[in-house]
């Protein structure tokens, strides 16, 4: 609609667009920037059958793609993109989301993310139920899918800006013929930190018609948007086609109709009573997780602050816009993506511009707040926002920040090694200085940006700080930085952070009101069975593009009365009548939980196959399971001592603070590695964390290359 | 002034031939389903489901699907419709009906004619500024 831009094409691949039949395309779509092959691949009823879609076929498609030995930055990994085959549903709220997987620059194994936005959809729509970005490019190079012209191109566009809110309009207004073509563009980019970092995110594009303009949600987790811009690639544009509700062609329409309608009546209902999630989003949590002590605070320390009332739901309430359809995707009316509009940046290569900042969600509230000591609104915004545009995880971000905060201030690292940044807890001015340098390549920013782990390594190699203190202060598993809640008290929340395939997500398991404060699972079988259920449920969403907010984040008020209120039965139920309604093929709940099963020990494999997957690799830090200071133990001094009266059995009267640390140190870690024990034991796995032959026998998932992997390390 | 469709519960019958003239009229059937007014049985009588044109769904839609035009009557742009049932939902008084094998929304558009076949004169059509008079009038 702007000037037109001229387009160097510089490969061309014309296609027979495959119609949406049942949720799926049928094709997948193989893209290699190094030699620009582009093709069509078939997508067999095997890969249907065992991997569903979205997260399932991401890590199918990418197992077939590298080597026991690729590492994240070699040509052959790949960012894969699936949809899922209820992704694109109009009808039932929350069904419109993508999957990203690819191998981690943080953790070395695979990282998955559900992102909203309407890439996905729309990349289905457009033909394909999958969208493999394979090899290294030899310049920058933007990838165009034209569903109504049929064809995909790789294209160099020499003027195109890096930064997400520049790029995203940038594309979407030079590629639109008619205002309306904006409405079924959506751009996937990342930002200038993606290139200087290890924490890189993806922003997936909507247009939002009521505010006439674009909006982005995040694939974040593990570092996605790095190894997107290691590829030299800017952008993946979809041009796909006006949506109905019968666009993903459902097997049975009335079905998913009914359910939908259902559904939208509930959020209607009793949202307001609820979590009020359509005016407030997730910061709803803020206060009640405060309340809990499990709100993170300078590094997770500490589990609440008196200042989180500056920073809790009311604060955003009156910051978001109110009164619009907010949701990441067409009929989400629980709505939770809002944001602050007209918001005037005060620092950086943007400032004095008037921006939408997309959010803040309750993590990033806590990452770049809490967790910081940053209790300033405009403070978290800004961060918000820059972290969105240059590609950085807000998530990875602030809690790396946090860390190299307590390191300056436990004397690890000072004025010279910062380059001059005052890394104190609170200095949210310096917090914005570190992401700067993040965004330009520089200083203090490239040593902070390769993560928690990295900076364990390199302060204790080149500063001479404790290696021992480092691991126990460093609040990551994997390589990943932890997401926002504290785990202290909640030993089932402990193994729902690390026992998890990509590292301490709380996307896998959030156990701790069902742990910590209903205490209905007290033995270790009971938490186990738990972490084996809730991580398999809650893959599931990702197996076919849902999101999980819907399940459990607005409720009937019948449930309190049904036999296990945790899972919310009806809710499940629902799922299961979109899921047979969608793709024609009639499950049951408990199937639902055995698809889930075969692809997440299909990932344990391959986390195997790559390096890591071992009980080793599934240990937390001692920071997410007790006090690792004797600041953080006398904060709690009366928690503490009854705890070693009343569960260790011993008398804390007569001991020093360091004394009662360490008996409570044992205890905990004991109970750990009881957790692991019973856990490994409930999913069919070695003392090791191996899923045994036996297992991948009964889940179907016993292929050749598969049960290869599993025999060399039994 | 908006020109409203208004329901008298003292008079109506439940003949519910307003259910059959609507669904013909613009579903060319009788089927009740496809009527944007409904008549509901309930203690001591009958009550009325139509939309009376306040306006709230007009919000919720995420597309723009959804208007008032110049006479004041809330309209569905078909073509804009993404058929994602928030109008359904959270219509206040449960007026937006849908085509479930389209997934398409429909609603009562003050056209009039079940005014004409209610054989008990339960049905009118009055000038009003506001959906509120609905509400009040027709007891809803």
């Amino acid at each position: 609609m702007t000037d037109k831009i001229t387009r160097h094409v510089l490969a061309e691949f014309p296609y027979q667009r495959s119609p949406v039949e049942r949720g799926y395309t049928n094709q997948t779509l193989y893209i290699n920037v190094s030699d620009y092959t582009i093709a069509a691949r078939p997508v067999t009823d095997f890969m249907k059958e065992k991997f569903i879609g979205g997260r399932g076929f991401d890590l199918w498609l990418l197992w077939n793609a590298v080597k026991d030995t690729t590492r994240w930055n070699d040509p052959e990994n790949e960012v894969v993109i699936s949809p899922g085959p209820c992704s694109g549903v109009t009808q039932y709220p929350g069904s419109g989301k993508s999957i990203v997987a690819t191998i981690s620059p943080t953790t070395h194994v695979v990282t998955d993310c559900n992102v909203g936005g309407h890439f996905g959809p729309q990349l289905k729509f457009a033909g394909w139920d999958a969208l493999e970005l394979q090899g290294i490019a030899d310049r920058d190079v933007i990838v165009v899918i034209d569903g109504p012209a049929g064809k995909v191109t790789i294209e160099e566009l020499p003027e195109a800006p890096t930064d997400t809110h520049l790029l995203g309009a940038w594309l979407t207004e030079a590629l639109a013929e008619t205002p309306e073509d904006r409405y079924v563009i959506s751009t996937v980019t990342t930002g200038t930190g993606a290139e200087h970092t290890l924490i890189g995110c993806l922003n997936f594009s909507l247009f939002d018609r009521k505010r006439n303009d674009i909006r982005y949600k995040q694939a974040a987790r593990g570092g996605p948007g790095t190894v997107f811009r290691h590829k030299r690639i800017k952008a993946v544009v979809v041009i796909g086609f006006p949506v109905k509700g019968t666009s993903v062609a459902p097997a049975d329409p009335e079905r998913l109709a009914r359910v939908g309608a259902k559904m939208q009546r509930e959020v209607h209902e009793y949202d307001p009573k609820q979590n009020r999630m359509r005016n407030r989003g997730t910061p709803y949590l803020v206060h009640i997780m405060n309340a809990y002590d499990l709100l993170p605070v300078h590094n997770f320390k500490f589990g609440a602050h008196p200042d989180h009332v500056k920073i809790m739901a009311d604060v955003w309430e009156a910051r978001f816009t109110q009164g619009l359809p907010d949701g990441c995707w067409y009929g989400c009316t629980l709505a939770c993506a809002h944001a602050v509009d007209g918001f005037e940046l005060r620092t950086g290569p943007y400032q004095g511009q008037r921006v939408i900042v997309d959010g803040p969600e309750y993590e990033t509230v806590g990452a770049l707040g809490s967790d910081c000591g940053i209790f300033d609104p405009d403070a978290i915004l800004e961060l918000n926002f820059y972290c969105d545009t240059y590609g950085i995880d807000t998530i990875s971000f602030g809690n790396l920040t946090a860390f190299v905060m307590e390191c300056y201030e436990a004397g690890i690292l000072n004025l010279e090694r910062t380059g001059g940044l005052d890394l104190h807890f609170g200095n949210a001015a310096a917090a914005l200085e570190l992401l700067h340098q993040m965004g330009r390549g520089e200083g203090f920013g490239l040593i902070a940006g390769q993560g928690v782990r990295r900076m364990k390594q390199i302060f204790a190699e080149e500063y001479g700080a404790d290696p021992a203190f480092l691991w126990d202060i460093g609040v990551e598993v994997k390589g990943m930085e932890q997401s926002m809640y504290m785990s202290k008290e909640s030993l089932a929340q402990q193994g729902g952070y690390a026992l998890t395939n990509k590292g301490p997500q709380h996307d896998e398991a959030w156990l701790i009101f069902m742990d910590q404060v209903n205490n209905q699972i007290p033995t270790f079988e009971d938490k186990a069975e738990a972490l084996h259920y809730f991580p398999m449920w809650r893959t599931w969403f990702g197996l076919c593009g849902f999101c999980k907010l819907l399940w459990n984040d607005v409720i009937p008020p019948s449930n309190k009365y049904s036999q296990e209120p945790a899972k919310i039965p009806e809710h499940v139920a629902n799922y299961v009548e979109v899921f047979s309604a969608v793709t024609g093929r009639e499950v049951t709940k408990e199937d639902l939980i055995r698809m889930s099963e075969a692809v997440y020990n299909f990932q344990r494999v391959f986390n195997w196959r790559l390096g890591g997957g071992s009980r080793k690799d599934d240990i937390p830090p001692y920071r997410a399971v007790g006090p690792v200071t004797k600041e953080e133990y006398e904060s709690r001094q009366e928690r503490y001592d009854k705890q070693l009266r009343e569960l260790v059995g011993v008398d804390p009267t007569s001991l020093t603070t360091e004394e009662k640390m360490a008996a409570l140190r044992q205890y905990r870690e004991g109970r750990y590695q009881q957790l692991m024990d019973a856990v490994y034991k409930r999913r069919g796995w070695t003392p090791n964390a191996l899923p045994t032959l036996e297992k991948l026998h009964e889940l179907g998932i016993d292929l050749p290359e598969v049960v290869e992997v599993v025999k060399r390390y039994l | 002034m908006i020109k409203l469709l208004t329901f008298n519960r003292e008079r109506c019958t439940g003949a519910r031939e307003c259910e059959r003239t609507c669904a013909q009229t613009w579903f060319k059937t009788p089927a009740v389903e496809c009527s944007s007014i409904r008549i509901r049985e309930v203690e001591g009588g009958f009550r009325a489901t139509f939309c009376i044109q306040c306006g709230e769904c007009i919000a919720v839609c995420p597309a723009n699907a959804l208007y008032r035009d110049k006479q004041g009557i809330v309209r569905v742009r078909k073509a804009d419709c993404v058929g994602c049932m928030s109008c359904v939902g959270f219509c206040p008084y449960a007026a937006m009906f849908y085509d479930p094998q389209e997934a398409v929304p429909f609603k009562c558009v003050s056209c009039g004619q079940c005014v004409k076949t209610c054989p008990a004169q339960a049905l009118a059509m009055t000038e009003a500024p506001d959906a509120t008079q609905v509400e009040a009038l027709s007891g809803i």
